[in-house]
């Protein structure tokens, strides 16, 4: 990269807050999703929104493209950066800004860390409710990336339910705020495009989020089934019933061999483990309790638990969060995928599955989050195996056909990134893409923010330039922009 | 010095005047589709040319192209309930009716979603999925009139979003028709889906000013097996407040929660519960007890209707949705009472504990309602908050239904330039004149 620019850079953060040592970039060469790397020119620290601007003018200026990075834990190689690029390290702006109990919202900067915002709002009563599996590291900017979601969104809903608004770098160093903190803001609902955009639109710089008031009461069963297809007609049966709980999460056999190796959850040994959290006023959630066991039993479930006490309930849940890791105990290599169905495509899907692992000779461990259909199977393979990583990769792209064929999608919360980018086309038409990359150019004409990531072609933004056009009555002074 | 809203409406009234193709709408879906509009079809005191029905999502995206080559402005329309929201179009040759459009595609209740074309009403698509026990999680206005695609543009969720959230937060799928033809779809029929931009979202709320919704899917809600509701008299807006903010900070599971002000009363709080007996009984002796010394009115459900009888005789009222923090409601609603009685202006208000409200405003001077409006959007805007007109007596003055779009605004304009560039849709209507 040109002297120049990297002075101009170190201007702007200062030699500590610049990073251009291959040694140290390699760090940053990847996010979590460790086979796709890229070494950047340079990664750069900022500490304040204003020196975000400045890089991002000078990156603007200079047609450098830029890669905005939070703890690097995406799954998707969002986070990888771009040849000829710089990487914006989001880590040092991690200040909780304001905390503001009367009206349920905190407003953060976007290094904070997801699991430290529910620490600081816990004693008044209050969680932040989105939780990935990597919430005690991953960031909320990362969050607001990917649109984050987690084992409790199927009754609260995912990171965009909790973001009321933005303050954003947008591609062109100037600053926009997207949203507000109250609802209905007049005009385009941009936080709402802007959160899920994988750092394809600009730079959030501060994130006001809605925090959540801790039910009464959380209880959370577990249940063993012999299949995966007994622990899914439960999960029907549940929601036949007219219930929304607050998580519901299914394993089969290799996932729950995994987790006890790794973490000893003490699950029972057997075809498929249900969990099921109940969450509410002590009275509802007694009842519906009650129902969700006999359901479970009616299903065939074995061995049934209820785990009551927060401690209980960490128990229970422990395996569940350390499954993706967990694997690596059973396997030296694994892909995790990110597919999803409509739930009840679930027996069908997983009959496919089970037949293409047979076939390929090649494991799969699944874990779903069974209520809303995000079905994470665990592809394991050994490296060393010649041809085993290809076999690998090949299964599990015919796993998101197969959920794209159910009528599903290629990811339900670890995002398009660099990995699934090749997959759009297939899950959506040409028509559809073409306008997604539209509202691209209306924040990025340039092109500059996280450019080859999530489209599998770039759309050249030439012929309808996004940029502010001066219209004739304002060039003739009869009106101006306000 | 003016503004960009009147600076869009100069470009638009400058390009008016364009001829409807007739021959060639009547060839895109016969010619019982295309008729002449009539007084009954008037868009805000707008008279349009034309209205097409458009029996297929292909017909009405060719209607739309051929209206955008033909250079003439298109106002979507449902069932027409909110036509007069928003501001009044700068022009508007076709109606696009989507009356024909109506059908519930798939409710996969075992999924909890259902897609659905934009002309279905409200009330048709909730007693099909009343079948199975489901809803969708919103009480809209004028639900037996009101269209999904109209409910969806204009944003309005109700009583039941303090708990399920907006229809931002239920719609998972949409196809929009853009004015130079292209149907496009996103999102999907999955609850949990992160590929690609949320473009439901940016849909949503927009007014029709970006495509044309033409079908919408939703996540559903298990509809509840009991429902009950209370209400308390507070003794002023302050006491209001209280019991409001004491029920948002309890762990209650309270599906629905509405201060209602009118002048000479003391305000009203209610609240509304559903779910199992045994779960509401519980909830109900916590919720006297965060109420106290407020004392409990004989209520019924009715009283979430308060909301939609804003607009009952309101031919000499204004009515505007606002937007504040829920801890500053009292400060906001006596900032109100305030400005109108200086004014010699009647006002009466529907506020919710998200922080929305719904303020009707009446007088025999229709410039004293104007000039509350325009003291009072000020104001909140300076502390975050937001004051959309919805609704507006004849004889008041003109104003804009919108305010400020902050520094987004440029960024606003951006989208609708690369959506809609030769300003098809809606023109005018939507904020700072696009």
């Amino acid at each position: 990269m040109d002297a120049r620019i990297l002075q101009e850079f170190r201007a702007i953060v200062g030699d500590r807050g610049l990073i251009t040592s291959q040694e140290e970039l390699k760090t940053y060469e990847c996010d979590g999703l460790t086979n796709f790397c890229v070494l950047p020119q340079a990664v750069l620290l900022p500490r304040s929104t204003e020196q975000v601007q400045r890089i991002v003018r000078v990156c603007h200026r200079e047609r450098v493209p830029f890669v905005a990075r939070g703890s690097g834990t995406g799954l998707s190689g969002g986070a990888l950066p771009v040849k000829d690029g710089v990487v914006i390290s989001l880590a040092r702006m991690n200040r909780i800004l304001e905390i503001d109990f009367a009206n349920a919202l905190v407003v953060v900067e976007p290094g904070v860390i997801n699991l430290e915002v529910t620490g600081r709002v816990a004693a008044q009563g209050f969680f932040y409710a989105p939780d990935p599996s990597s919430q005690s590291i991953c960031s909320i900017g990362g969050n607001v990336a990917e649109n984050s979601g987690g084992a409790h969104c199927l009754k609260y809903g995912f990171t965009t339910t909790h973001v009321l608004g933005l303050e954003v770098v947008l591609p062109d160093g100037s600053l926009a705020h997207l949203g507000n903190k109250t609802l209905d803001a007049p005009g385009y609902d941009l936080s709402g495009v802007f959160v899920g955009s994988e750092g394809t639109l600009g730079i959030a710089t501060k994130i006001t989020l809605r925090i959540v008031k801790r039910p009464e009461c959380i209880q959370t069963l577990l249940a063993a089934f012999s299949s995966t297809s007994d622990a899914g007609a439960a999960v029907s049966g549940i929601i036949a019933a007219g219930m929304l709980p607050a998580a519901i999460e299914m394993m089969d056999n290799l996932a729950i061999q995994a987790a006890e190796a790794a973490v000893h959850a003490n699950y029972p040994d057997c075809g498929a483990l249900l969990l099921v959290e109940l969450d509410g006023p002590i009275a509802e959630v007694e009842v519906l309790m009650r129902q969700v066991h006999e359901i479970c039993r009616k299903c065939g479930a074995g061995e049934i638990r209820v785990a009551q006490t927060e401690a209980e309930r960490a128990v229970v849940w422990k395996g569940r969060k350390a499954a993706f890791a967990a694997v690596g105990r059973i396997s030296p290599n694994y892909i995790v995928q990110d597919g999803v169905i409509p739930r009840t495509a679930l027996p069908r899907v997983m009959t496919e599955i089970e037949r293409l692992s047979a076939e390929a000779g090649i494991r799969v461990a699944n874990v779903f989050h069974a209520g809303d259909g995000n079905l994470h199977p665990l592809v394991l393979y050994d490296r060393r195996i010649e041809g085993q990583e290809h076999a690998a990769e090949l299964l599990a792209n015919r796993i998101l056909e197969l959920c794209i064929e159910a009528g599903g999608s290629i990811t339900g919360e670890h995002g398009v990134g660099e990995e699934k980018k090749m997959m759009m086309s297939k899950m959506y038409a040409e028509p559809d893409l073409e306008t997604m990359q539209r509202v691209r150019c209306a924040f990025d004409p340039e092109q500059l923010s996280n450019p080859t990531k999530v489209f599998p072609r770039p759309r050249l933004c030439g012929e309808q330039p996004g940029e502010y056009r001066p219209h004739p009555v304002e060039l003739a002074g009869i009106a101006e922009r306000f | 010095m003016r503004n960009a809203f009147e600076m869009a409406s100069l470009r638009i009234a400058t390009e008016k005047g364009a001829a409807v193709p007739w021959d060639d709408l009547r060839a895109i879906a016969g010619a019982e589709q295309v008729r002449s509009a009539g007084p009954g079809d008037r868009v805000a005191g707008v008279q349009p040319e034309a209205v097409f029905e458009p029996g297929s999502e292909k017909e009405l995206a060719a209607a739309l192209h051929c209206a955008e080559a033909a250079g003439l402005s298109v106002v979507p329309r449902g069932g027409g309930t909110k036509t007069s929201w928003g501001n009044p179009p700068m022009c508007a040759d076709l109606i696009l009716s989507m009356a024909r459009l109506n059908r519930v595609i798939e409710h996969a209740w075992a999924d909890l979603t259902v897609s659905v074309e934009a002309g279905c009403t409200f009330q048709e698509l909730q007693n099909t999925l009343s079948q199975h026990g489901q809803r969708i999680a919103i009480d809209p206005l004028w639900p037996e009139r009101a269209t999904i695609g109209g409910i969806l543009s204009t944003n309005d969720s109700g009583t039941l979003r303090i708990r399920y959230g907006g229809l931002r937060d239920l719609i998972i799928g949409m196809t929009i028709a853009l004015p130079d033809g292209t149907l496009a779809s996103s999102g999907g029929k999955v609850v949990k889906n992160v590929a690609g931009y949320d473009l439901p979202k940016l849909a949503t709320g927009a007014l029709g000013t970006l495509g044309v919704i033409t079908r919408a899917v939703f996540r559903l809600h298990p509809l509840p097996h009991n429902l009950r509701s209370f209400t308390f008299e507070t003794r002023d807006l302050t006491d209001a407040t209280r019991v409001m903010l004491a029920v948002q900070d309890s762990t209650l599971a309270h599906t629905g929660l509405q201060a209602r002000y009118s002048e000479g009363r003391t305000p009203a709080v209610d609240v509304r519960f559903e779910g199992t007996d045994a779960g509401i009984a519980a909830q109900t002796e916590t919720l006297r007890k965060l109420a106290a010394p407020a004392a409990e009115a004989a209520t019924s459900d009715a009283v979430w209707q308060a909301r939609q009888e804003l607009w009952c005789s309101a031919e000499a009222a204004a009515i505007a949705k606002f937007s504040v923090l829920p801890a500053s409601v009292a400060e906001t609603c006596g900032r109100i009472r305030l400005l109108a009685d200086s004014l010699g202006v009647q006002w009466c208000a529907v506020v919710q504990g998200t922080g929305l409200g719904w303020l009707r405003l009446e007088a025999s001077s229709a410039p004293a309602i104007h000039q509350v409006l325009q003291t009072l959007r000020p104001e909140l805007e300076q502390v975050g908050g937001s004051l959309v007109v919805l609704h507006r007596p004849a004889a008041m003055p003109a104003i804009d239904a919108w305010g400020s779009g902050g520094d987004a605004f440029p960024l606003m304009l951006s989208v609708k330039q690369q959506l809609d560039p030769r300003g098809t849709l809606n023109p005018g209507r939507f904020i700072g004149g696009i």
